[in-house]
């Protein structure tokens, strides 16, 4: 226990008497601002925490060391003693070209890890001269349609030396394979290269929607992947699983947490299913979470993250590697609650955002752009961002000691709190057969909406105010300068994919397609498979297309 | 102005139109109706009805390709609730037939029930009837899904599909009792899952017991029977000694669905037999007027009452203590004639 | 027969980006507003819409992009609705889009666009106040 019982009662008895002397006074004189107090989820908070709200946390048991079982207080024993998280921005827009240089300036400012956004199109699995791609090109993250534009991307980018994050699911193994070819032109071997693919489809079935294949066949594809990532690939991570766009669409904390850890638990029941030992691939399943406003809210997220994961690994998988049990996350700063009046306060609302993730216990770290409510940042207000977190690094002293939060009653009450109703969520979807059921049922979908929508009710309520929107809003904006992705890219970017067609062993393609369409509908693994047809340059769009025809396309579903 | 000669050559803006200005109960359209009259009737009117998550839309979506790949044009109506709070409406059905959208071949309409119960919108017949006689070949019907007393829709299809997913709890108890009576077809959809075969048993039990399932009328002897018409509810009308057929199907992969086709073009095959017979035809007849005549009667009341606020006056004099509203009732319908 | 004219708006996602938080957002808000709203669901094309908006006789159509293609679809789906004979259909939207672009936009003939950060309520409003059954 965190306090023994005689001075908890103690506690207890002058808890009562303050509420029914002091506070009811005071109370009596001048009444609270707000009859109800809630964080940005409209999860009621109390007015004080004592220890008699923790009485009954077992310090050992639900707190332990960092480093330890169950990691409430961190990964590792020596958390920002020992090395800073990853400063990891996410970034890629127009051209191949144009996301090298970005790239480049980054790691020269410092930028520790490479965060790859694709443009819509490769998120779809289109190619950039496909009618679905009119308009899309570039705009929202890089055009990837062949081997040769990621040999451009990295051109000059020593991949044994830096670590690389792509956020990319339905295609993720084409991806990770052109990555892998790309390494070994550098003359750089699989076993040594590091990063993680996203590979995330249910949370994309959940809330971002970029899916491409039905549930079922995506799974399969997903197995396929951690299999030959066990053994080739061993320092990839092969999942992120990822709750920060399920907070985008409208989450609330409790809800991220607990589908995101329910997903967690898909999977790895899939690889299970599968026949692989959960040792042998667990530890390569990583995080990602969102940092939103909610200070302690996301803080107590983050740590109640932790102690379920570990739980969840030793005591339901039988995970007997501590590497499986270890919950590591990347965190971002919410796009959704920036604005796009007055800008320049997102600035602020990010250092808070990011301030919780690194109080939290990252791994790593993107923070937000001023102007990404407007478009894709531009290199000045990136910097910004960047030097954000260095900021917080160097600067603020929060790194100097492991959890500084650990042990107040309330971060406590509320890491518990969290706990209890992800747990909740996560008891529902085991009664409805799993998280994949739970999907096609539209559960998650529909908790997520009537929360988004009971926000937004709130805000135009006031209820919860939005600095610069519903509160202290001005008439005279002041404009910051924003990135244009001019439409030119459109065109040289399809130039670009009819040269690699043009230059590339047609038979080669064919026979490598033939034999991506074979093993689809077999079970051969299709990592093996995707490295060869990309080698051949055969495209993304192609290669995509051979796997719709067998494995049918996903349809929006339409939960309202 | 929206032209017969457009409307009879299918043209989706006047289409699009009429169904609006029906919907919206404008007098114009009225007119349309009773020009299209005579070119209704060669359609085949399909209702799709059952449980919310059944699966209704997805399965709308794969019998709209079927018919398609039969060289049939298909109009497909789908009704949602309103709000009974703000009396709006989010239709969604059609999003599962968006890979219909450019078909020239197909038409969606999304309809809200504005109030009415019973599964249909209150202008759903007019609007098949309209398509009919538009000239599409088959119209779909999904109805609002929302469990039990959709039986409308038995008036107006001829063929109705009742569908159900296993795994939803006790499906047959689910379906609340009137539904199931109207089914010429069951149809288990996401028949992949557990408890599938179950939910076929159970339904095959049911109709060998023949417990619940009334065996529909053929209309022999309908002269007698128009008390019975304005008293209680609509009588079945169907092919008679048809039994209910049952099909399995998987909605999304498209499993099961040429089994389901089958199926109804058996009882589209029964149903036209049936419409040699004399007696059928008029007792379908008869329904459809009954139907009209109804609704004719409720709104020519309802303008009366709201015409110069009528009833108002009414009120008043109720309140005025000086009649009773038996009496103002009559007197209403009867002042209807007058009009 | 008895009039009852209701406001029918369809809210349309073009293009292939999956956010649909905000469509979602305001098509339920239109809905509590007392509107008949028709939603198309994700990664539609231009043509899609424009079939769909026919077919349901809509007053309006809103279309919601965060992906930064809003400068070829939104203009694509005025011109198809005009060629299709929907030209009276007001379109208007909503998304991520740049001060900078609306001026071409409405142009074009987007009669609106909401940035990020407008209330439901106001769009309720401009609806009610800028487009009538017709």
């Amino acid at each position: 226990m965190l306090f023994d019982t005689e001075s908890l009662k103690e506690v207890l008895a002058q808890k009562e008497s303050w509420t029914r002397e002091e506070l009811a006074k005071l109370l009596a004189e001048s009444p609270e601002r707000q009859k109800r107090f809630s964080s940005i989820s409209d999860q009621e908070i109390p007015r004080l925490c004592t220890p008699d709200d923790c009485g009954s946390l077992d310090y050992l048991e639900h707190l332990g060391f960092p480093g330890r079982y169950p990691y409430t207080r961190g990964v590792q024993p020596s958390m920002y003693r020992g090395r800073l998280w990853t400063m990891r921005q996410f970034a890629g827009f127009g051209t191949p070209e144009d996301t090298n240089q970005r790239y480049r300036y980054l790691l020269s400012q410092g930028q520790t890890g490479l965060s790859v956004a694709f443009h819509y199109p490769t998120l779809m699995g289109y190619d950039s001269d496909h009618p679905r791609s009119r308009g899309e090109v570039g705009k929202c993250g890089v055009a990837v349609d062949s081997l040769r534009d990621m040999e451009v991307i990295f051109d000059r980018i020593p991949l044994d030396k830096v670590t690389t994050s792509m956020t990319i699911n339905g295609p993720a193994g084409i991806l990770l394979a052109m990555y892998i070819v790309v390494a070994e032109k550098q003359g750089v071997t699989p076993d040594r290269i590091g990063g993680t693919i996203q590979n995330d489809i249910l949370k994309e079935y959940i809330a971002q929607k970029s899916w491409i294949f039905p549930p079922r066949p995506s799974m399969r594809i997903i197995t396929d992947i951690l299999a030959y990532c066990t053994r080739h690939v061993p320092r990839w991570n092969t999942i992120s699983i990822s709750g920060y766009h399920i907070r985008e669409a409208g989450a609330t904390a409790a809800q991220e947490l607990a589908f995101t850890i329910a997903d967690g638990i898909g999977y790895v029941q899939a690889g299970v299913d599968a026949g692989l030992d959960v040792d042998a691939f667990a530890p390569r399943l990583s995080f990602f979470f969102n940092a939103h406003a909610d200070f302690f809210e996301e803080i107590a997220k983050y740590r109640a993250a932790r102690r379920l994961w570990a739980r969840i690994m030793r005591e339901r998988f039988g995970a007997r590697k501590e590497a499986s049990w270890k919950l590591r996350f990347h965190t971002q700063t919410a796009g959704c609650s920036l604005t796009a009046q007055q800008p320049m306060n997102n600035v602020v609302r990010t250092t808070l955002q990011a301030l919780s993730a690194v109080l939290g216990g990252t791994q790593s770290l993107h923070t937000n752009s001023m102007d990404e409510t407007l478009a894709l940042p531009t290199e000045a207000s990136v910097t910004v961002a960047l030097r954000t977190q260095q900021i917080i690094a160097e600067e603020s002293g929060v790194t100097n000691t492991i959890d500084p939060l650990g042990g107040s009653y309330f971060v406590e009450w509320l890491t518990d709190e969290m706990e209890k109703q992800a747990q909740k969520y996560i008891d529902k979807i085991d009664q409805m057969g799993g998280i994949v059921r739970a999907i096609e049922l539209g559960f998650p979908q529909r908790e997520i909406g009537d929360a988004a929508y009971h926000y937004q009710q709130q805000v135009e309520k006031r209820e919860k105010i939005i600095v610069g929107v519903n509160k202290y809003a001005m008439r005279e904006e002041i404009p910051i300068p924003i990135l244009k992705i001019d439409e030119e890219v459109e065109r040289r970017q399809v130039e670009n994919l009819k040269e690699v067609k043009r230059k590339r062993d047609q038979a080669a393609v064919k026979k490598e397609l033939e034999k991506i369409e074979k093993a689809a509908r077999s079970n051969e693994n299709l990592m093996e498979r995707f490295v060869d047809a990309v080698r051949v340059y055969c495209t993304l769009g192609e290669i995509i297309g051979v796997l719709r025809g067998v494995f049918g396309e996903h349809r929006d579903p339409g939960m309202l | 102005m929206i032209s017969l000669d457009a409307l009879r050559a299918r043209e989706v803006r006047a289409c699009a139109r009429l169904m609006r200005w029906l919907d919206d109960g404008l007098p114009e359209a009225r007119v349309l109706l009773k020009q299209l009259y005579p070119h209704a009737g060669k359609a085949w009117l399909v209702g799709i009805t059952g449980n919310p998550g059944a699966g209704k839309s997805t399965l709308v979506d794969g019998l709209i390709q079927k018919f398609r790949t039969r060289g049939q044009t298909v109009a497909v109506v789908a009704v949602d609730p309103s709000s009974p709070f703000s009396r709006g409406a989010i239709l969604g059905d059609r999003i599962r037939m968006q890979q219909h959208a450019l078909d020239e071949g197909v038409f969606i309409r999304s309809f809200a029930t504005r109030g009415h119960l019973g599964g249909l919108a209150s202008t759903t017949a007019d609007v098949v009837h309209a398509l009919d006689a538009m000239g599409w070949d088959v119209i779909l019907v999904e109805t609002v899904g929302v469990g039990q007393d959709e039986v409308e829709i038995q008036n107006l299809a001829h063929t109705t599909l009742v569908v159900m997913a296993p795994g939803m709890g006790d499906e047959i108890q689910a379906i609340k009792a009137g539904i199931l009576e109207i089914a010429d077809v069951f149809v288990v959809n996401k028949a992949d899952r557990d408890g599938a075969d179950r939910t076929v048993r159970e339904l095959q039990m049911m109709l060998e017991l023949g417990s619940s399932v009334e065996e529909p009328e053929d209309g022999r002897g309908h002269e007698s029977q128009a008390r019975k018409d304005f008293a209680g509810p609509m009588r079945r009308l169907g092919p008679r000694g048809w039994r209910p057929r049952i099909v399995k199907t998987v909605g999304l992969t498209g499993e099961g669905l040429d089994g389901l086709v089958e199926a109804m073009l058996e009882h589209k095959k029964a149903y036209q037999e049936a419409m040699k017979d004399v007696d059928f035809k008029k007792a379908l007849l008869r329904r459809e007027f009954l139907e009209i005549f109804r609704r004719t009667l409720l709104q020519r009341g309802w303008s009366y009452l709201m015409h110069e606020d009528h009833i108002r006056e009414i009120v008043e004099e109720l309140f005025g203590g000086k009649t009773d509203p038996y009496t103002l009732a009559e007197q209403a319908v009867s002042a209807l004639g007058r009009l | 027969m008895t009039e009852q004219r209701k406001l029918r708006i369809l809210i349309a996602k073009p293009g292939l980006d999956g956010h649909d938080r905000g469509a979602k957002v305001v098509a339920r808000s239109l809905r509590d507003a007392g509107m008949e709203v028709i939603y198309t669901g994700l990664h539609q094309t231009p043509e899609m819409i424009v079939a769909t908006a026919i077919q349901e006789d809509v007053d309006a159509v809103g279309l919601s992009i965060m992906s930064g293609a809003h400068n070829v679809l939104m203009p694509a789906v005025v011109e198809g609705l005009r060629q299709k004979g929907g030209g009276d259909i007001v379109v208007f939207g909503g998304g991520i889009i740049p001060d900078d672009d609306i001026p071409r936009l409405r142009e074009q003939g987007v009669h609106q666009i909401f940035t990020p950060g407008t209330s439901t309520e106001n769009i309720v409003k401009w609806i009610r106040e800028n487009i009538k059954p017709r």
